[in-house]
């Protein structure tokens, strides 16, 4: 069967895998209306419930999942890529890490 | 405009149910309360246990469920010695016009006196209310609450964007949709404020989500910050983890913050989205948001979730396709087709809409069909509310 990931909103850069999907594996993006908007060529494993782009992201430009701004991109990244905290930060606050005198 | 069959209420609010509400306003006379209420039918006991002191947020509560529209009519059944007296309760409900009574253990010479009274009201209720008839009215009568509990990877990739396209539906309607849990909008305050309709609003949207970021951080817990597992699960920013749980409410602009504590108690005013000042904790979070007047209730849950609602039908939906296979029992919907994409995140929220004016209509959910009468009153620590400069 051909692996599904879903565009939450139609102003979204991102879609959002429906299983584990292995490099070279055929890969549908469904849009909020349920149409196939893009089969991207799939470079690098992407895991159940990860991001993928979906259109070419400069660096510094806007992740945009469920509609909204989720994240800032840290490096240039190719339609059909993997998407997560080696190539996207936060625009509020930093991912990992944890503040001084707080367990 | 899609219409609805509800029962008019003297106040001109629209119930979808008609129950008869034992209500104990201590735990004190919950157990006689219980008794009286499973005799009859139709009838429903809730109780809270904070005590018997007349806390305003506890009263809120209790008179909100109360005067709520699928409410048909009140037994206040009290002990008699609380600071908290039935007429505390039946005061506030009294202006609604619908028929309320109430009973005092002490005064009436224990339980069993007490519970012949009670019985004999509660019957004429019951046969008083058979005879009412519904009429149309349109769903912009309808306040719809959204909860969640028991998330998982697919929550935010289905069950909660699925809902919000009801909330948007149901809002374009004219309807009027609330959602809580502020602790699940740590990290979209700038998002959620930039929806709020004015800048008044938009203060108290933050406002609402730094206390709540305060309370964790007072308890030694840091919840800003991504767990590792949030991360492997897919989650690469705050924002994106709270995006998932906000989109739950759908996108329409935040009327304002609804506050049930010392000071005020709020209802929506107007229709559109509101937010509730409350808690992450499911059975109280969704008793605030009956209180302040839902009829009907959408609960997502991606590990499945048993819950109902004493007062208000409540819609339980799962993103998860196994989910709904182990647990078709408790859960109503399977919004878990988008995954397969054999059904788009626009049909099963057209799907999850007409459930809720079925529901609306008196169709019953699966909680309602085994009985389930969850009722919790939440209340936060005054004291330490006040050492967080909260109040």
């Amino acid at each position: 069967m051909v692996k599904k990931a879903i565009q939450i909103d139609e102003k979204d850069n991102v879609a959002t895998t429906t299983g584990e999907v292995e490099v070279g594996e055929q890969l549908e993006v469904i849009s909020p209306e349920g149409k196939v908007i893009l089969k991207p060529k799939v470079a690098e494993p992407i895991p159940f419930g990860h991001k993928l782009a979906i259109k070419p992201i400069k660096n510094g430009e806007n992740i945009v999942k469920y509609g909204e701004v989720i994240g800032v991109a840290t490096q240039p990244i190719k339609s059909g890529a993997w998407v997560n905290t080696h190539n996207v930060g936060s625009a509020r606050m930093p991912t990992s890490g944890k503040e001084e005198g707080v367990l | 405009m899609t219409q609805f069959m509800g029962y008019a209420r003297p106040d001109k609010s629209v119930g979808v149910r008609n129950h008869l509400l034992v209500l104990a306003p201590i735990d004190c006379s919950f157990e006689p309360a219980k008794k009286i209420a499973a005799q009859v039918d139709g009838a429903v006991a809730v109780t809270q246990y904070h005590g018997c002191g007349s806390d305003p947020v506890i009263v809120n509560t209790l008179v909100g469920t109360a005067l709520n529209p699928n409410v048909a009519a009140v037994l206040v059944l009290g002990l008699g010695c609380e600071t908290l007296t039935v007429d505390t309760v039946a005061d506030g409900v009294r202006p609604s016009g619908k028929p309320v009574e109430t009973l005092v253990l002490q005064q009436e010479g224990g339980t069993l006196k007490t519970q012949e009274k009670a019985l004999r009201i509660l019957q004429r209720w019951a046969q008083e209310v058979a005879e009412y008839r519904p009429e149309p009215f349109p769903v912009s009568k309808l306040i719809l609450a959204v909860e969640c509990g028991g998330s998982d990877a697919t929550s935010g990739l289905a069950a909660n964007p699925a809902v919000g396209v009801a909330c948007d539906k149901l809002i374009d309607e004219g309807g009027t949709v609330i959602f809580s849990e502020p602790q699940e909008m740590i990290g979209t305050q700038h998002i959620l404020a930039r929806r709020a309709v004015n800048k008044r609003v938009a203060a108290d949207v933050y406002k609402m989500i730094d206390e709540d970021e305060a309370r964790l951080k007072a308890r030694g817990v840091d919840s800003r910050w991504m767990s590792a597992g949030n991360i492997d699960g897919g989650l690469t920013t705050i924002e994106e983890k709270s995006l998932g749980a906000i989109r739950k409410g759908g996108t329409r602009p935040i009327q304002g913050v609804l506050q049930n504590n010392w000071d005020r108690f709020d209802r929506p005013t107007r229709p559109g989205l509101w937010l509730q000042d409350g808690t992450g904790w499911d059975v109280p979070s969704v008793t605030h948001m009956v209180a302040a007047g839902a009829q009907v209730v959408c609960f997502t849950s991606g590990q499945g979730s048993t819950t109902g609602h004493a007062i208000a039908p409540v819609i339980k939906i799962t993103g998860n396709p196994i989910t709904y296979q182990q647990m078709e029992d408790n859960m109503d919907i399977n919004a878990g087709t988008i995954l397969d994409g054999s059904e788009s995140l626009n049909s099963v929220g057209q799907r999850i809409y007409q459930t809720i004016v079925d529901t609306a209509n008196g169709k019953k959910t699966k909680a309602e069909a085994l009985g389930y009468r969850d009722y919790i009153v939440f209340c936060r620590n005054r004291a330490a509310e006040h050492l967080l400069g909260h109040c």
